[in-house]
């Protein structure tokens, strides 16, 4: 029975895990995202669904423990926070190259290095250009509420499963620690390893029973294997864009200007669009809740309607480069966005669209300005 | 009588492990790592536990491990094969796992992942091949290379003062708790390789019983790497390895010998 609760993004998410009917969560703690490993160690969800729970040694020990588990075909997830996140991206590549199923979350904070505990979006380039070596991409799905951290972890497993690939839920400090309500899900059976062996014993290093030996790896010394492996990836990923591509429009249809943001930006945003509303300024948001697949097309088609587009992250100006190679200079893009931890708030995002697009008119023949922090 | 009346089935003494595949080993002619893959296969095959078995292969000379073991396998990264081991055996508890890997591998890039797989008492089995050098890669020094061993990148030997002892990492391992089986052992004469396989039995054996972590250090030769003939290279392992490190038992039953 579906249930309303008070949870922090963290939590929510961890309960979501066990009610996906996660097999087994592999992590390691880091602000500020140890709330999931440490609302899930109190659940005993050994108890409950019989998930198992294992703090690592280290970020690189538990992507690892997700690999390992992964290749037998269970339902495996991580999490951690930027630095951590950097750890992982050797495993994070063995999975995409081993064409595993896996889901990982980053509770973004600020960089470079140790850099602040406090919220960021300045993983996007990590997330979205690969972070790992070698030809690959994650399926990246966006949350902005505490009800999609707890959503996107079944979603996120369907798609694991759909293309045997990883899956980054990249959320932010602020969503991972605010309390919203949240509708958790029904629980879902974790499913038998009789019948994990009748999905996945196609693939999945069960154990050799009535069957061929299965191998899980990403090595291939031929080069022409090893080219049809990267090809057979880049299928999966031209097939995400073209099934399972998901953005959010809101107050589109008469926009005269319009803001991307995705994440804690967007819900920030969405409130810098009823100001402006206020105002008499045709305000528009675009959010894409997956930022691999890119809402590339809807971009392209709003910058024939808008004057001018400002692409809103808490970090120094990356999604901004996607969103200038989907308007192919049309109408000019800029950027806004707060770092260190700084939240921008609605009035800022606001601001920074008069100043860097409004002010300056229906400039769609003129030559798109650097992009600048304010 | 002629050769081809002596071979019958009912005259055959040896034949070829049933879990091997028919791929030719990529190792170098001489090296222990063929019997070593032979001994593991043959136990698992003695036991009946191949549809129960998953291994994992390591990033070294051994990575192609699944092309010769005729098992379910996953290939780890460098170092990480104690941990995919861990995720593996964590989310099967009934199955028998096991990790093969070199010394870089286990004693290097993978000494966290080692450790601590050792020290939570993973029910898995590890089998270490420790031939003191990096083999793949062109004989550069490992953690395990002697002193004043010469390497590619130890070439006027390896020198204590700057890069370190030669890790025992073994006897480290055998004093975790978690560990229940700790021997250390060699393939390079028919008397060894009867104790190395009734140690991977044993290693095995300890699995089924879920005693937790079993550990068997085989110290190898790398004739290629030493720049040695075969039997030169095992000559100087008797007289250079074995001193360093001794074989034998370590850890039975959960207890130090």
């Amino acid at each position: 029975m579906a249930e309303l609760k008070l949870m922090k993004g963290n939590e929510a998410l961890a309960e979501a895990a066990i009610r996906a009917g996660v097999d087994a969560y592999f992590g390691y703690p880091i602000t500020p995202q140890s709330e999931v490993i440490e609302y899930l160690m109190a659940e005993r969800p050994e108890k409950r669904t019989g998930m198992v729970v294992l703090q690592a040694e280290s970020e690189v020990a538990a992507i690892n423990m997700v690999y390992g588990a992964a290749s037998t075909g269970k339902k495996v997830m991580t999490s951690s926070s930027s630095p951590g996140i950097s750890l992982k991206q050797e495993g994070i590549s063995y999975i995409a190259g081993a064409e595993l199923p896996a889901v990982i979350v980053n509770v973004v904070r600020g960089g470079p290095g140790l850099g602040t505990i406090q919220p960021s979006q300045a993983d996007y380039f990590q997330s979205v250009k690969g972070g790992g070596h070698g030809d690959y991409k994650l399926y990246v799905l966006a949350p902005a509420s505490v009800q999609e951290m707890s959503d996107f972890v079944a979603d996120a497993f369907d798609i694991a499963f759909k293309y045997r690939a990883p899956v980054l839920i990249l959320s932010d400090g602020l969503i991972g620690q605010m309390m919203e309500k949240v509708v958790l899900r029904d629980q879902i059976e974790r499913i038998t390893d009789e019948d994990l062996i009748k999905n996945q014993g196609s693939w999945a290093t069960t154990g050799k029973k009535d069957r061929h030996r299965n191998i899980i790896t990403s090595l291939d010394l031929q080069s022409e294997k090893m080219e049809a492996r990267v090809h057979r990836l880049q299928k999966k990923y031209k097939q995400m864009e073209l099934e399972d591509l998901r953005y959010e429009t809101i107050q589109c249809d008469d926009a005269d200007y319009l803001i991307v943001a995705y994440g804690s930006s967007a819900r920030i945003s969405q409130k810098a669009v009823e100001l402006a509303r206020n105002k008499g300024i045709k305000l528009g948001l675009l959010r894409p809740i997956t930022l691999f697949p890119f809402p590339k097309k809807q971009l392209f088609d709003l910058a024939d309607q808008v004057k001018g587009i400002l692409s809103v992250e808490l970090n120094s100006g990356q999604m901004v480069e996607d969103v200038k190679l989907a308007v192919e200079h049309k109408v000019p893009v800029e950027h806004f966005g707060r770092t260190g931890g700084i939240i921008h708030t609605p009035e800022e995002v606001l601001e920074a669209l008069e100043q860097k697009i409004i002010k300056h008119g229906d400039f769609r023949h003129h030559k798109t300005r650097e992009s600048s922090i304010l | 009588m002629e050769i081809l009346d002596i071979i019958k089935p009912e005259n055959q003494v040896f034949c070829k492990t049933k879990l091997m595949t028919d791929t030719t080993l990529s190792y170098c002619p001489g090296c222990g790592h063929g019997t070593a893959h032979n001994l593991t296969m043959e136990v698992i095959d003695e036991m009946g536990i191949v549809e129960d078995t998953i291994g994992v292969a390591p990033v070294g000379c051994s990575v192609l491990a699944y092309d010769f073991m005729n098992i379910d396998m996953t290939q780890a990264a460098h170092g990480r094969a104690p941990a995919v081991a861990t995720g593996i055996a964590r989310t099967w508890p009934e199955k028998y796992v096991f990790t093969y890997q070199g010394d870089g591998d286990l004693a290097a890039i993978g000494t966290a992942e080692t450790i601590h797989a050792c020290n939570r008492g993973e029910n898995i089995v590890i089998i270490f091949i420790n031939n003191g050098i990096y083999g793949m890669t062109g004989g550069q020094m490992a953690p395990t290379t002697l002193e004043g061993m010469h390497t590619s990148t130890s070439p006027y030997g390896r020198d204590i003062e700057n890069m370190g002892s030669p890790l025992k990492i073994t006897e480290l391992i055998a004093n975790l708790p978690g560990v229940y089986y700790v021997t250390r052992q060699s393939v390079h004469t028919h008397k060894h390789v009867r104790k190395a396989k009734k140690a991977i039995r044993n290693a095995f054996e300890n699995t089924r019983l879920k005693k937790g972590l079993s550990f068997v250090e085989i110290v190898s030769n790398c004739n290629s790497g030493w720049k040695m003939t075969p039997n030169e290279s095992n000559i100087w392992m008797e007289e250079h390895m074995f001193p360093y490190f001794p074989l034998g038992d370590i850890k039975v039953n959960g207890k130090l010998k």
